[in-house]
Protein backbone atom coordinates (compact mmCIF):
# COMPACT_ATOMS: atom_id res chain seq x y z
CA UNK A 1 0.00 0.00 0.00
CA UNK A 2 2.94 2.53 0.56
CA UNK A 3 4.17 1.31 -2.50
CA UNK A 4 0.93 2.51 -4.15
CA UNK A 5 0.76 5.62 -1.74
CA UNK A 6 4.40 6.69 -3.26
CA UNK A 7 3.33 6.08 -6.57
CA UNK A 8 0.08 7.81 -6.83
CA UNK A 9 2.04 11.02 -4.82
CA UNK A 10 4.25 11.24 -7.69
CA UNK A 11 2.09 10.80 -10.63
CA UNK A 12 0.20 13.80 -8.95
CA UNK A 13 3.39 15.49 -9.09
CA UNK A 14 3.72 15.36 -12.19
CA UNK A 15 0.61 15.34 -13.45
CA UNK A 16 0.74 19.08 -11.79
CA UNK A 17 3.30 20.24 -13.82
CA UNK A 18 3.97 17.46 -16.50
CA UNK A 19 7.78 18.85 -16.98
CA UNK A 20 9.40 15.32 -17.04
CA UNK A 21 6.40 14.08 -19.43
CA UNK A 22 6.30 17.05 -21.50
CA UNK A 23 10.45 17.39 -21.81
CA UNK A 24 11.02 13.29 -22.51
CA UNK A 25 8.22 13.15 -24.96
CA UNK A 26 9.80 16.21 -26.98
CA UNK A 27 12.63 14.98 -26.58
CA UNK A 28 11.74 11.18 -27.82
CA UNK A 29 10.56 13.37 -31.11
CA UNK A 30 13.51 15.19 -31.43
CA UNK A 31 15.53 12.25 -31.46
CA UNK A 32 13.13 10.86 -34.09
CA UNK A 33 13.42 13.73 -36.34
CA UNK A 34 17.23 13.15 -36.05
CA UNK A 35 17.69 9.90 -36.58
CA UNK A 36 16.22 10.53 -39.87
CA UNK A 37 18.71 13.10 -41.02
CA UNK A 38 21.81 10.68 -40.07
CA UNK A 39 20.24 7.57 -41.77
CA UNK A 40 19.28 7.55 -45.86
CA UNK A 41 17.78 4.60 -45.96
CA UNK A 42 15.16 2.46 -47.78
CA UNK A 43 12.14 0.16 -46.81
CA UNK A 44 14.17 -2.78 -46.05
CA UNK A 45 16.91 -1.11 -44.24
CA UNK A 46 14.94 0.97 -42.36
CA UNK A 47 12.56 -2.42 -41.42
CA UNK A 48 16.36 -4.04 -40.30
CA UNK A 49 16.93 -1.50 -37.58
CA UNK A 50 13.38 0.00 -36.56
CA UNK A 51 13.81 -2.25 -33.27
CA UNK A 52 16.71 -0.10 -32.67
CA UNK A 53 15.96 2.92 -33.61
CA UNK A 54 12.47 2.80 -31.40
CA UNK A 55 14.40 1.73 -28.14
CA UNK A 56 17.58 4.18 -28.24
CA UNK A 57 14.47 6.93 -28.44
CA UNK A 58 12.85 5.05 -25.59
CA UNK A 59 15.95 4.47 -23.78
CA UNK A 60 17.24 8.26 -23.86
CA UNK A 61 13.86 9.50 -22.60
CA UNK A 62 14.08 6.96 -19.95
CA UNK A 63 16.90 8.55 -18.92
CA UNK A 64 15.48 11.62 -18.45
CA UNK A 65 12.01 10.31 -16.62
CA UNK A 66 14.55 8.44 -14.02
CA UNK A 67 16.58 11.09 -13.47
CA UNK A 68 13.73 12.84 -12.01
CA UNK A 69 13.15 9.97 -9.77
CA UNK A 70 14.60 10.45 -6.46
CA UNK A 71 16.08 13.97 -7.47
CA UNK A 72 12.18 15.78 -6.65
CA UNK A 73 12.67 14.66 -2.96
CA UNK A 74 15.71 16.44 -2.80
CA UNK A 75 14.71 20.19 -2.47
CA UNK A 76 13.58 20.61 1.54
CA UNK A 77 15.13 17.29 2.10
CA UNK A 78 11.91 15.70 1.40
CA UNK A 79 13.85 11.89 1.03
CA UNK A 80 14.47 11.80 4.75
CA UNK A 81 11.10 12.81 5.83
CA UNK A 82 9.78 9.61 3.35
CA UNK A 83 12.59 7.01 4.76
CA UNK A 84 10.66 7.80 8.56
CA UNK A 85 7.47 7.00 6.84
CA UNK A 86 7.58 3.93 4.64
CA UNK A 87 9.98 0.98 3.86
CA UNK A 88 12.98 1.28 1.70
CA UNK A 89 11.46 -1.12 -0.58
CA UNK A 90 8.17 0.21 -0.70
CA UNK A 91 9.80 3.68 -1.36
CA UNK A 92 11.91 2.49 -4.55
CA UNK A 93 8.94 -0.30 -5.98
CA UNK A 94 6.73 3.39 -5.68
CA UNK A 95 8.88 5.24 -7.43
CA UNK A 96 10.25 2.65 -9.85
CA UNK A 97 6.30 1.47 -11.06
CA UNK A 98 5.63 5.90 -11.10
CA UNK A 99 9.08 5.98 -13.66
CA UNK A 100 7.42 2.93 -15.35
CA UNK A 101 4.08 4.30 -16.27
CA UNK A 102 5.44 7.92 -16.97
CA UNK A 103 8.18 6.30 -19.68
CA UNK A 104 5.02 4.01 -20.87
CA UNK A 105 3.46 7.16 -21.54
CA UNK A 106 6.36 8.33 -23.29
CA UNK A 107 6.83 5.71 -25.11
CA UNK A 108 2.64 4.92 -26.64
CA UNK A 109 2.54 8.62 -27.53
CA UNK A 110 5.70 7.96 -29.69
CA UNK A 111 5.47 4.79 -31.08
CA UNK A 112 2.52 6.17 -33.70
CA UNK A 113 5.15 9.03 -34.53
CA UNK A 114 7.66 6.38 -35.18
CA UNK A 115 5.59 4.40 -37.26
CA UNK A 116 4.59 7.61 -38.91
CA UNK A 117 7.48 9.19 -39.72
CA UNK A 118 9.80 5.77 -40.93
CA UNK A 119 6.37 4.32 -42.67
CA UNK A 120 6.52 1.20 -40.43
CA UNK A 121 3.14 -1.11 -39.77
CA UNK A 122 3.19 -1.51 -35.91
CA UNK A 123 -0.31 -2.07 -35.71
CA UNK A 124 -0.23 -5.66 -36.54
CA UNK A 125 1.99 -7.26 -34.15
CA UNK A 126 0.32 -4.26 -30.87
CA UNK A 127 -0.25 -7.06 -28.16
CA UNK A 128 3.66 -8.82 -28.62
CA UNK A 129 4.35 -5.90 -29.16
CA UNK A 130 3.40 -4.40 -26.02
CA UNK A 131 4.55 -7.27 -24.22
CA UNK A 132 7.84 -6.43 -25.23
CA UNK A 133 7.95 -2.89 -24.27
CA UNK A 134 6.02 -3.54 -21.04
CA UNK A 135 8.53 -6.05 -19.95
CA UNK A 136 11.55 -3.70 -21.30
CA UNK A 137 10.17 -0.73 -19.67
CA UNK A 138 9.92 -2.46 -16.24
CA UNK A 139 13.70 -3.04 -16.75
CA UNK A 140 14.85 0.42 -17.73
CA UNK A 141 12.82 1.69 -14.90
CA UNK A 142 13.63 -0.46 -12.03
CA UNK A 143 17.85 -0.15 -12.94
CA UNK A 144 17.02 3.76 -13.53
CA UNK A 145 15.27 4.08 -10.30
CA UNK A 146 17.97 2.67 -8.60
CA UNK A 147 20.92 4.11 -9.84
CA UNK A 148 18.38 7.60 -10.00
CA UNK A 149 18.96 6.55 -5.74
CA UNK A 150 22.55 5.96 -6.25
CA UNK A 151 23.30 9.72 -7.62
CA UNK A 152 20.77 11.62 -5.76
CA UNK A 153 23.79 13.44 -3.95
CA UNK A 154 26.19 13.17 -6.64
CA UNK A 155 27.88 16.29 -8.47
CA UNK A 156 26.44 16.53 -11.98
CA UNK A 157 23.74 14.09 -11.15
CA UNK A 158 22.41 14.44 -14.92
CA UNK A 159 25.66 13.61 -16.54
CA UNK A 160 26.62 10.48 -14.06
CA UNK A 161 23.74 8.51 -14.15
CA UNK A 162 23.46 7.65 -17.99
CA UNK A 163 27.23 7.20 -17.63
CA UNK A 164 26.04 4.32 -15.42
CA UNK A 165 22.68 3.61 -16.94
CA UNK A 166 23.09 2.95 -20.52
CA UNK A 167 26.25 0.25 -19.95
CA UNK A 168 24.23 -1.66 -16.98
CA UNK A 169 21.39 -1.62 -19.63
CA UNK A 170 23.14 -2.86 -22.75
CA UNK A 171 21.80 -6.76 -22.22
CA UNK A 172 17.80 -5.27 -21.82
CA UNK A 173 18.08 -2.73 -25.12
CA UNK A 174 19.91 -6.23 -27.27
CA UNK A 175 16.94 -8.76 -26.45
CA UNK A 176 14.53 -5.72 -26.38
CA UNK A 177 15.81 -3.78 -30.14
CA UNK A 178 16.07 -7.98 -31.33
CA UNK A 179 12.68 -8.90 -30.27
CA UNK A 180 10.63 -5.14 -31.63
CA UNK A 181 13.02 -6.31 -34.53
CA UNK A 182 11.91 -9.01 -35.20
CA UNK A 183 8.03 -8.05 -34.36
CA UNK A 184 7.79 -5.25 -37.12
CA UNK A 185 9.11 -7.24 -39.43
CA UNK A 186 6.54 -10.61 -38.87
CA UNK A 187 9.70 -12.28 -37.89
CA UNK A 188 10.05 -12.61 -34.05
CA UNK A 189 11.13 -15.82 -32.25
CA UNK A 190 9.24 -15.26 -29.05
CA UNK A 191 10.84 -17.30 -26.79
CA UNK A 192 13.80 -14.55 -26.64
CA UNK A 193 11.61 -12.72 -24.38
CA UNK A 194 13.38 -15.15 -21.33
CA UNK A 195 16.09 -12.67 -21.31
CA UNK A 196 14.02 -10.04 -20.73
CA UNK A 197 12.44 -11.77 -17.81
CA UNK A 198 15.71 -12.76 -16.36
CA UNK A 199 17.00 -9.27 -16.61
CA UNK A 200 13.54 -8.02 -14.66
CA UNK A 201 13.77 -10.42 -12.14
CA UNK A 202 17.45 -10.20 -11.43
CA UNK A 203 17.48 -6.61 -10.96
CA UNK A 204 14.35 -6.27 -9.00
CA UNK A 205 15.51 -8.55 -6.80
CA UNK A 206 19.37 -7.01 -6.06
CA UNK A 207 17.79 -3.53 -6.17
CA UNK A 208 15.03 -4.30 -3.24
CA UNK A 209 18.01 -5.91 -1.15
CA UNK A 210 20.73 -3.00 -1.88
CA UNK A 211 17.72 -0.06 -1.59
CA UNK A 212 17.59 -0.10 2.45
CA UNK A 213 21.55 0.18 2.24
CA UNK A 214 20.90 3.58 -0.64
CA UNK A 215 18.39 4.73 1.72
CA UNK A 216 19.08 4.70 5.21
CA UNK A 217 22.73 5.77 5.56
CA UNK B 1 50.70 -3.12 4.69
CA UNK B 2 54.85 -3.08 5.80
CA UNK B 3 56.77 -1.34 2.55
CA UNK B 4 58.58 -4.69 2.41
CA UNK B 5 55.66 -6.74 1.14
CA UNK B 6 54.79 -4.26 -1.09
CA UNK B 7 58.21 -4.10 -2.69
CA UNK B 8 58.42 -8.24 -2.43
CA UNK B 9 55.57 -9.11 -4.55
CA UNK B 10 56.03 -6.43 -7.11
CA UNK B 11 59.93 -7.62 -7.65
CA UNK B 12 58.59 -11.49 -7.25
CA UNK B 13 56.09 -10.77 -9.90
CA UNK B 14 58.26 -8.36 -12.49
CA UNK B 15 61.12 -11.16 -12.61
CA UNK B 16 58.61 -13.99 -13.14
CA UNK B 17 56.98 -11.70 -15.72
CA UNK B 18 60.56 -11.37 -17.24
CA UNK B 19 61.01 -14.87 -17.24
CA UNK B 20 57.99 -16.03 -19.06
CA UNK B 21 58.16 -13.37 -21.51
CA UNK B 22 61.49 -15.17 -22.40
CA UNK B 23 59.58 -18.16 -23.13
CA UNK B 24 56.69 -16.84 -24.90
CA UNK B 25 59.28 -15.25 -27.34
CA UNK B 26 62.24 -17.37 -27.29
CA UNK B 27 61.40 -21.26 -25.86
CA UNK B 28 58.16 -21.75 -27.13
CA UNK B 29 56.90 -23.17 -30.44
CA UNK B 30 55.10 -20.90 -32.88
CA UNK B 31 51.23 -21.92 -33.10
CA UNK B 32 50.71 -23.61 -36.63
CA UNK B 33 47.81 -21.58 -38.12
CA UNK B 34 48.22 -18.27 -36.27
CA UNK B 35 51.95 -17.62 -36.29
CA UNK B 36 53.52 -14.73 -33.79
CA UNK B 37 50.11 -13.25 -32.99
CA UNK B 38 49.65 -16.29 -31.16
CA UNK B 39 52.08 -15.10 -28.31
CA UNK B 40 49.73 -12.45 -27.71
CA UNK B 41 46.80 -14.83 -25.58
CA UNK B 42 49.65 -15.12 -22.87
CA UNK B 43 49.04 -11.37 -22.25
CA UNK B 44 45.38 -11.32 -23.02
CA UNK B 45 43.94 -13.82 -21.07
CA UNK B 46 45.49 -13.55 -17.90
CA UNK B 47 44.87 -10.24 -17.73
CA UNK B 48 41.53 -11.08 -18.10
CA UNK B 49 41.54 -13.51 -14.98
CA UNK B 50 43.59 -10.91 -13.06
CA UNK B 51 41.15 -8.91 -13.72
CA UNK B 52 38.24 -10.89 -12.74
CA UNK B 53 39.76 -12.30 -9.64
CA UNK B 54 40.48 -8.68 -8.61
CA UNK B 55 36.63 -7.54 -9.34
CA UNK B 56 35.49 -10.28 -7.27
CA UNK B 57 38.32 -8.87 -3.91
CA UNK B 58 35.73 -5.49 -5.15
CA UNK B 59 32.71 -7.42 -4.71
CA UNK B 60 33.52 -8.90 -1.35
CA UNK B 61 34.95 -6.22 0.06
CA UNK B 62 32.18 -3.99 -0.65
CA UNK B 63 29.64 -6.23 0.81
CA UNK B 64 31.90 -6.21 3.82
CA UNK B 65 31.41 -2.35 3.93
CA UNK B 66 27.88 -2.61 3.48
CA UNK B 67 27.98 -5.34 6.68
CA UNK B 68 30.84 -3.24 8.96
CA UNK B 69 30.93 0.22 7.36
CA UNK B 70 34.30 -0.04 8.22
CA UNK B 71 36.57 2.11 5.48
CA UNK B 72 39.44 -0.41 5.30
CA UNK B 73 36.51 -2.73 2.90
CA UNK B 74 35.72 0.75 1.15
CA UNK B 75 40.10 1.56 0.53
CA UNK B 76 40.12 -2.27 -0.80
CA UNK B 77 37.14 -2.48 -3.43
CA UNK B 78 38.29 0.77 -4.96
CA UNK B 79 41.64 0.03 -5.00
CA UNK B 80 40.66 -3.60 -6.91
CA UNK B 81 38.67 -1.64 -8.89
CA UNK B 82 41.22 0.75 -10.39
CA UNK B 83 43.77 -2.44 -10.78
CA UNK B 84 41.13 -4.57 -12.15
CA UNK B 85 39.92 -2.02 -14.89
CA UNK B 86 43.39 -1.39 -15.60
CA UNK B 87 44.13 -5.25 -16.43
CA UNK B 88 40.60 -4.96 -18.12
CA UNK B 89 41.77 -2.19 -20.70
CA UNK B 90 44.81 -4.41 -21.09
CA UNK B 91 42.26 -7.73 -22.14
CA UNK B 92 40.63 -5.30 -24.29
CA UNK B 93 43.42 -3.81 -26.16
CA UNK B 94 45.00 -6.59 -26.91
CA UNK B 95 42.49 -8.77 -27.93
CA UNK B 96 41.96 -6.08 -30.02
CA UNK B 97 45.37 -5.86 -32.13
CA UNK B 98 44.78 -9.96 -32.09
CA UNK B 99 41.91 -8.91 -34.13
CA UNK B 100 42.80 -6.96 -36.15
CA UNK B 101 45.28 -9.40 -37.29
CA UNK B 102 43.10 -12.93 -37.68
CA UNK B 103 39.75 -11.18 -38.66
CA UNK B 104 41.63 -7.55 -40.43
CA UNK B 105 39.15 -5.85 -38.49
CA UNK B 106 40.44 -4.13 -34.92
CA UNK B 107 36.75 -4.60 -33.39
CA UNK B 108 33.50 -6.97 -33.55
CA UNK B 109 30.85 -6.29 -31.88
CA UNK B 110 30.32 -10.01 -30.58
CA UNK B 111 28.67 -11.07 -27.15
CA UNK B 112 32.42 -11.70 -25.22
CA UNK B 113 33.33 -8.42 -26.57
CA UNK B 114 30.50 -6.43 -25.76
CA UNK B 115 30.16 -7.56 -22.21
CA UNK B 116 33.50 -7.08 -21.62
CA UNK B 117 33.80 -3.29 -22.80
CA UNK B 118 30.55 -3.20 -20.86
CA UNK B 119 31.99 -4.36 -17.67
CA UNK B 120 34.98 -1.68 -18.11
CA UNK B 121 32.10 1.00 -18.53
CA UNK B 122 30.69 0.03 -15.82
CA UNK B 123 33.74 0.01 -13.77
CA UNK B 124 34.85 3.21 -15.18
CA UNK B 125 31.38 4.80 -14.24
CA UNK B 126 31.98 3.75 -10.70
CA UNK B 127 35.47 5.25 -10.50
CA UNK B 128 34.12 8.56 -12.42
CA UNK B 129 31.00 8.70 -9.54
CA UNK B 130 33.68 8.14 -5.76
CA UNK B 131 35.44 11.71 -6.40
CA UNK B 132 31.62 13.38 -7.24
CA UNK B 133 30.36 12.35 -3.77
CA UNK B 134 31.57 14.55 -0.83
CA UNK B 135 30.78 12.94 2.44
CA UNK B 136 32.45 9.53 2.93
CA UNK B 137 29.88 7.26 4.64
CA UNK B 138 27.84 8.01 1.64
CA UNK B 139 30.54 7.37 -0.88
CA UNK B 140 31.30 4.11 0.61
CA UNK B 141 27.60 3.28 0.36
CA UNK B 142 26.49 4.68 -2.99
CA UNK B 143 30.14 2.96 -4.38
CA UNK B 144 29.52 -0.22 -2.58
CA UNK B 145 26.22 -0.65 -4.10
CA UNK B 146 27.18 0.48 -7.71
CA UNK B 147 30.05 -2.54 -7.42
CA UNK B 148 27.48 -5.17 -6.71
CA UNK B 149 25.05 -3.45 -9.73
CA UNK B 150 28.29 -3.81 -11.76
CA UNK B 151 29.19 -7.34 -11.04
CA UNK B 152 25.72 -8.54 -12.65
CA UNK B 153 27.70 -8.35 -15.56
CA UNK B 154 30.61 -11.21 -14.85
CA UNK B 155 28.83 -13.87 -15.02
CA UNK B 156 27.44 -12.55 -18.96
CA UNK B 157 31.48 -12.49 -20.16
CA UNK B 158 31.78 -15.63 -18.75
CA UNK B 159 29.13 -17.60 -19.89
CA UNK B 160 29.44 -15.56 -23.43
CA UNK B 161 31.24 -17.77 -25.58
CA UNK B 162 29.91 -21.10 -23.58
CA UNK B 163 26.18 -20.69 -24.36
CA UNK B 164 25.91 -22.45 -28.16
CA UNK B 165 22.73 -19.82 -28.81
CA UNK B 166 24.68 -17.20 -28.28
CA UNK B 167 26.24 -14.73 -31.90
CA UNK B 168 29.69 -14.75 -30.97
CA UNK B 169 32.94 -15.16 -33.24
CA UNK B 170 35.38 -15.16 -30.36
CA UNK B 171 37.71 -17.90 -30.00
CA UNK B 172 36.14 -20.42 -27.20
CA UNK B 173 37.47 -21.37 -23.81
CA UNK B 174 41.02 -22.33 -24.03
CA UNK B 175 41.39 -24.27 -20.68
CA UNK B 176 38.93 -26.25 -19.66
CA UNK B 177 38.31 -27.56 -23.54
CA UNK B 178 42.26 -28.49 -24.03
CA UNK B 179 42.93 -26.21 -26.77
CA UNK B 180 45.69 -25.07 -25.42
CA UNK B 181 48.42 -27.43 -25.94
CA UNK B 182 50.27 -28.83 -22.57
CA UNK B 183 54.01 -27.10 -23.77
CA UNK B 184 51.85 -23.73 -23.52
CA UNK B 185 50.34 -24.19 -20.13
CA UNK B 186 53.38 -23.23 -17.85
CA UNK B 187 54.02 -19.86 -19.36
CA UNK B 188 50.28 -18.85 -19.83
CA UNK B 189 49.88 -19.86 -15.69
CA UNK B 190 53.07 -18.25 -14.85
CA UNK B 191 51.90 -14.96 -16.50
CA UNK B 192 48.79 -15.38 -15.00
CA UNK B 193 50.76 -15.25 -11.72
CA UNK B 194 53.11 -12.92 -12.55
CA UNK B 195 50.04 -10.48 -13.04
CA UNK B 196 48.35 -10.95 -9.63
CA UNK B 197 51.55 -10.59 -8.07
CA UNK B 198 52.36 -6.86 -9.46
CA UNK B 199 48.53 -6.47 -9.48
CA UNK B 200 48.34 -7.60 -5.58
CA UNK B 201 51.71 -4.82 -5.55
CA UNK B 202 49.42 -2.00 -7.14
CA UNK B 203 46.54 -2.43 -4.95
CA UNK B 204 48.62 -2.50 -1.59
CA UNK B 205 50.27 0.87 -3.14
CA UNK B 206 46.76 2.29 -3.51
CA UNK B 207 45.05 1.07 -0.35
CA UNK B 208 47.87 2.96 1.54
CA UNK B 209 47.35 5.94 -0.35
CA UNK B 210 43.65 5.79 0.38
CA UNK B 211 43.80 5.54 4.06
CA UNK B 212 46.82 8.77 3.80
CA UNK B 213 44.10 10.44 1.98
CA UNK B 214 41.03 9.52 4.30
CA UNK B 215 43.58 10.72 7.16
CA UNK B 216 44.18 13.84 5.71
CA UNK B 217 39.85 14.74 4.78
CA UNK B 218 39.75 13.81 8.54
CA UNK B 219 42.37 16.17 9.66
CA UNK B 220 40.92 19.07 7.76
CA UNK B 221 37.58 18.33 8.22
CA UNK B 222 38.70 19.00 12.32
CA UNK B 223 40.56 21.94 10.93
CA UNK B 224 37.33 23.04 9.28
CA UNK B 225 35.28 22.82 12.62
CA UNK B 226 37.82 24.45 14.53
Amino acid sequence: MAALAIAGKDLRTEWRTRESLNSAVSFALVILVLFSFAFDLDREERLAISGGLLWLVYAFAGALIVNRSFAREVPNDCLEVLVTAARGWAIFLGKAFACFVLLLIVELISLPIFGLFYNIHWAGSLAALLLVIMLSTWGVTVVGAALSAITVNVRLRELMLPVLLYPLMIPLLIGAMEMTTGLLNGNAVLSDIRLLIVYDVMFTAIALYLIDFILVI
Amino acid sequence: MPRRTIYTLGILGTLLLLYDFYRIFLVIPIDALQGDIFRIIFVHVPAAFTAFCFYGVAVYASIAFLATKNFKWDSMAVSAVEVATMFTLVNLATGSIWGRVEWGIWWAWDARMTSQLMCFLLYLGYLLMRPAIAEPQQRGVMSAVLAIFAATDIPIVFWAIRLHNVRTQHPGPVLETGALAPVYRPPFYGDWLAFVLLATAMMLVRLHQESNRREIDSLRRELHAI
